[in-house]
């Protein structure tokens, strides 16, 4: 700024002055939203003010597919209407014998003592569009509070796992895809039940599991699905299936690699299920250490191994 | 603008016109957009040129709050854009008179510098936070912004360069 003004025109403080105020307004939100998590509340606030624009975006986009729609030839629709029907078809007949079989589940469990497991409900959503920022993997959903999803549920899609909810603001929330390179999502290998937690791998689109012991049973082509042992994820849904084992004599653990199954960067719609487990309660010590834990270092919310 | 150009002279920029270029660029940049590597950065390059053109209407203040809208907009830590933001709209208001007497080249060289400046600032804020570096094409976008920075300058200009009154024996 070489061209400062004469001091007769006052035109508030000098421009030097507004940028560091401005700057260290933004290092202090930097600091309070990623150490301690404090600006929750200004963040669904503003979240608030972005919606009618977020909605505007949607527009041409909807738009475009409902004129795209309305030029649908007839013959296409009754492709699409038959092939829909004979997936109905299939489909009606594994719910059938899913009924049955979570009947009989459900009234072993009761003979061996062990808790029901509950119905989750699951809500529809769409996704808005990814969130524009490369350093992680999110989805923006057009559901929120309001429609009653929380944070912390699991998001399918027809296939299976493609994330967490991370975040609900008032009318729309974030998902942190599986892919993300912060999130962890708890398998087990089909085949021998082998657990493992899956880590995002950030750009590679893969998913890694860690900590797996360089002889641990596991080949490429296993299918891993949730174990739901941390109480957040249900049980039995596809994540990933396995495409890449190496076991290096060298290192302690093997590298393996997997592929997510469920359509995690594609996809429109996607089903939100609620994570109101029953829970038995964390036994004292644990749950003191956990408190302790919690105390001393913020733990990142959307880390969620077990 | 250079001197031995004709130069136009324009009506005073309203409010009501910079807010809605606002709001629209904001629109453009929630847009699903299929490859985000190369999409442009809207609100950074409508804010560079509100700088530049209307360095006593838009900003540190509008910066601020513009960035804060994108933050939470995209789930993104609060402050990342804002602080970019802010430090973009200091050095297009310092440059401000410099950058108009360039033609478009010119122009579009200096504006490559501030954006990808901004881009370089989330950068240090997301690596200090903890992110790994996502690649090289981070800094694509801010060159696909720079390519439009003339047909933006253009559309955001035009209710200024409309006359009030046609009179056919004036020049302008």
């Amino acid at each position: 700024m070489e061209h400062t003004p004469p001091p007769f025109f006052v035109r508030g403080p000098a421009p030097l002055v507004r940028l560091a105020f401005f700057a260290s307004l933004s290092l202090t939100l930097l600091v309070l939203d990623a150490r301690f998590r404090y600006a929750e509340s200004l963040r669904s606030v503003l979240s608030l003010a972005a919606y009618p624009l977020q909605q505007a975006a949607r527009l041409p986009v909807a738009v475009a597919e409902g004129v795209a729609g309305y030029f649908t030839s007839q013959s296409q629709l009754r492709e699409e209407n038959a092939e829909l029907r004979a997936r109905l078809l299939v489909a009606a007949q594994g719910a059938q014998r899913f009924e049955a079989a979570a009947a009989e589940a459900s009234h072993l469990r009761r003979l061996i003592g062990a808790a029901e497991r509950i119905e989750r409900k699951s809500i529809p959503a769409e996704i808005l569009y990814s969130g524009r920022d490369p350093f992680s993997r999110k989805v923006i959903l057009d559901r929120g509070t309001q429609h009653g999803v929380r944070a912390g549920s699991p998001v399918l899609d027809e296939i299976g796992v493609i994330g967490q909810l991370t975040r609900a603001h008032a009318f729309v929330s974030e998902v942190t895809l599986l892919i993300d390179k912060d999130q962890a999502v708890p398998v087990q290998v089909v085949r021998n039940g082998l657990r493992a937690i899956a880590f995002g791998g950030g750009a590679s689109g893969m998913l890694e599991l860690r900590y797996m012991a360089a002889n641990a049973d596991i080949e490429n082509g296993d299918q891993l699905v949730t174990s739901g042992i941390d109480g957040t994820y249900p049980p039995g849904l596809p994540v990933a299936s396995v495409v890449r084992v190496q076991r290096d004599a060298s290192y302690t653990f093997a590298r393996v690699l997997a592929q997510p199954s469920a359509g995690v960067e594609r996809g429109h719609y996607v089903l939100v299920l609620s994570s109101e487990a029953r829970l038995p309660p964390y036994p004292e010590e644990a749950a003191s250490e956990r408190k302790a834990a919690r105390k001393g270092r913020p733990k990142k919310k959307d880390a969620d191994g077990p | 603008m250079g001197p031995d150009r004709p130069q136009y002279i324009l009506l005073p920029a309203r409010a009501s016109t910079v807010a809605a270029s606002f709001a629209g660029a904001l629109l453009l940049d929630f847009l699903p957009w299929p490859d985000l590597a190369l999409a442009p950065d809207f609100v950074a390059l409508t804010l560079a040129l509100w700088c530049v053109r209307q360095p006593r209407l838009v900003g540190l203040a509008t910066a601020w709050a513009l960035g804060l809208l994108v933050d939470a907009g995209n789930g993104v830590l609060l402050g990342q854009h804002a602080l970019a933001y802010s430090g973009l709209a200091f050095c297009a208001i310092a440059l401000s008179r410099r950058i108009l007497w360039f033609e478009n080249w010119g122009q579009m060289l200096h504006v490559l510098l501030l954006l990808e400046g901004a881009q370089l600032v989330s950068l240090g804020v997301r690596l200090a936070a903890g992110a790994e570096f996502p690649g090289w094409s981070l800094f694509a976008g801010p060159l696909a912004a720079t390519a439009l920075w003339p047909a933006v300058t253009w559309l955001l200009l035009i209710p200024q360069r409309r006359p009030i009154e046609i009179d056919e024996n004036r020049p302008i």
